[in-house]
């Protein structure tokens, strides 16, 4: 199926974002889902060189992710009630509630890890700690790659239009965020899924939901009683809360990925941002910062994406140099959207580029000017 | 029983690796194994109608570009989330260097 309208035109109010609303039944409608999307042209050659997985590069950054989680978590709690625990939960939390962010994606890619069993234990472990259900958010993210950025279809669009500022806010401490969670375990585990999620979860795949919600359930009721057992926060700082007090960091990337850019396009260049960062954050992101690279070519491990990256760059937008100048760019585009919600960044293509197919952004084109 | 029809050369397609064959308006795909075996099946993932020739072939499996769904490309069996349905395949022959599908 392939989009021949402007997709902006035909939208006649304000967004829909349920995914069972107007906009996702018009979004099938005229051919906006399930599109073909703008791939920059790479021989197979390459491409094959650099889709081959490889168990180093991702045994290497778990024993680290993991060896530095359980040495800053020891820290912690030998440290708990002194102010010197504080530094050692700094870490621990960052690499518990935002690490996890990019282990979940890649390993639920199947790429990080060669060896198929190694992708699903980090999944299931990082699925955990960022509270993500592993069955349902395998398929969101499923419909994530099909309908980026698409309004209506897409489960992921972590900031809608108008945005909402104040949730942006209180999401990097990840309050909103994980209340949401904790609401869809409880319904998960006592056998039920709410409508969206049976938009896209098909039906043999939902009792697997149900099972890991329930047993998830149970972790956290053991968790909370002994805190309650002990008269001590320590039980919940190391398992649960350090998803809200590490987010910051998923959620600082997290936003740079599609913020701001355009919605209802079909091609990644348009709708996806590619960020330098500095080599810590790189590590916790797993490359993800290589956004568009890794939208257009899901294929390609994380360790690949620097290559990829360089042998494409001359047919993407230029990559944003750091997170501070992809901030200084998305920061006044929601302020903007905040009074025209057609607002979007349209990131200037390099001479050398195929250009953007014109026919998909008709309306959004003047809104970006 | 369906007429044999010609495909390619054998060498068209590379060891572990996949071709795309389009034949009267239907797409396959064309597997060589690591033992240098042929093997061939529907060209579009069960999933989303993705063509196969464009992703990754491991050992026998092959995984999907678009959303990383995995079949067994001998089989024709799927391996899991996202990929629920399995893909069929066909009977391959190779003759004096050619490859030969038995289109049903």
């Amino acid at each position: 199926m392939s989009a021949t309208v402007a997709a902006n035109d035909y939208r006649p109010t304000k967004r829909d974002y349920s995914l069972i609303g107007r906009d996702a039944k018009r979004a099938v409608e005229i051919g906006l889902s399930a599109a073909q999307w703008y791939h920059t042209d790479v021989a197979r050659k390459q491409m094959k060189e650099l889709m081959k997985r490889d168990d180093s590069p991702a045994i290497r950054d778990t024993l680290i992710w993991l060896g530095v989680l359980i040495l800053s978590g020891a820290g912690g709690a030998l440290l708990w009630g002194s102010w010197w625990c504080v530094p050692f939960f700094l870490v621990y939390g960052v690499l518990y509630g935002s690490s996890t962010d990019s282990r979940w994606h890649e390993c639920g890619h199947g790429t990080a890890f060669k060896t198929q069993w190694m992708n699903n234990a980090v999944y299931q472990i990082a699925c955990f700690m960022i509270m993500r259900n592993p069955v349902t958010w395998r398929w969101s993210h499923t419909r994530h790659h099909t309908d980026t950025v698409i309004v209506g279809r897409d489960p992921e669009i972590a900031v809608m239009r108008p945005p909402d500022l104040v949730r942006l806010i209180l999401n990097f401490l990840g309050i909103l965020d994980a209340w949401q969670a904790m609401i869809d375990m409880v319904r998960n585990a006592s056998g039920r899924l709410s409508a969206s999620e049976q938009s896209f979860i098909p039906e043999m795949e939902r009792h697997r939901a149900i099972r890991v919600a329930r047993i998830w359930l149970g972790i956290y009721v053991a968790t909370i009683a002994l805190t309650v057992y002990f008269g001590s926060l320590l039980p919940l700082m190391l398992v649960g809360l350090p998803r809200l007090y590490g987010a910051w960091h998923h959620v600082m990337t997290g936003l740079l990925q599609h913020g701001g850019l355009a919605d209802d396009v079909t091609d990644h260049r348009l709708n996806s941002r590619t960020v330098l960062m500095n080599p810590v954050s790189r590590f916790i992101y797993w490359n993800m910062n290589y956004h568009v690279e890794h939208h257009m070519f899901p294929m390609v491990p994380y360790h690949a994406l620097p290559k990829l990256h360089e042998l494409i760059k001359h047919d993407l937008p230029r990559a944003t140099p750091s997170i501070l100048a992809g901030y200084r760019e998305m920061l006044p585009a929601f302020l903007r959207q905040l009074r025209n919600e057609d607002y979007f960044i349209k990131r200037e293509l390099p001479p050398t580029a195929q250009p953007y197919r014109e026919e998909f952004h008709a309306q959004g084109k003047s809104a970006a000017e | 029983m369906t007429d044999w029809i010609q495909a390619c050369d054998a060498e068209d397609v590379e060891q572990e690796d996949v071709i795309r064959f389009d034949h009267a308006g239907r797409t396959f795909a064309i597997y060589r194994s690591p033992d240098d075996e042929y093997f061939a099946t529907e060209g579009l993932c069960t999933h989303e109608k993705v063509h196969l020739a464009d992703g990754l072939v491991m050992d026998e499996i092959i995984e999907c570009p678009k959303h990383n769904g995995r079949f067994n490309y001998k089989t024709g069996a799927a391996r899991g989330a996202p990929v629920c349905v399995n893909l069929k395949t066909y009977p391959v022959k190779v003759e004096a260097g050619k490859i030969y599908l038995q289109l049903g």
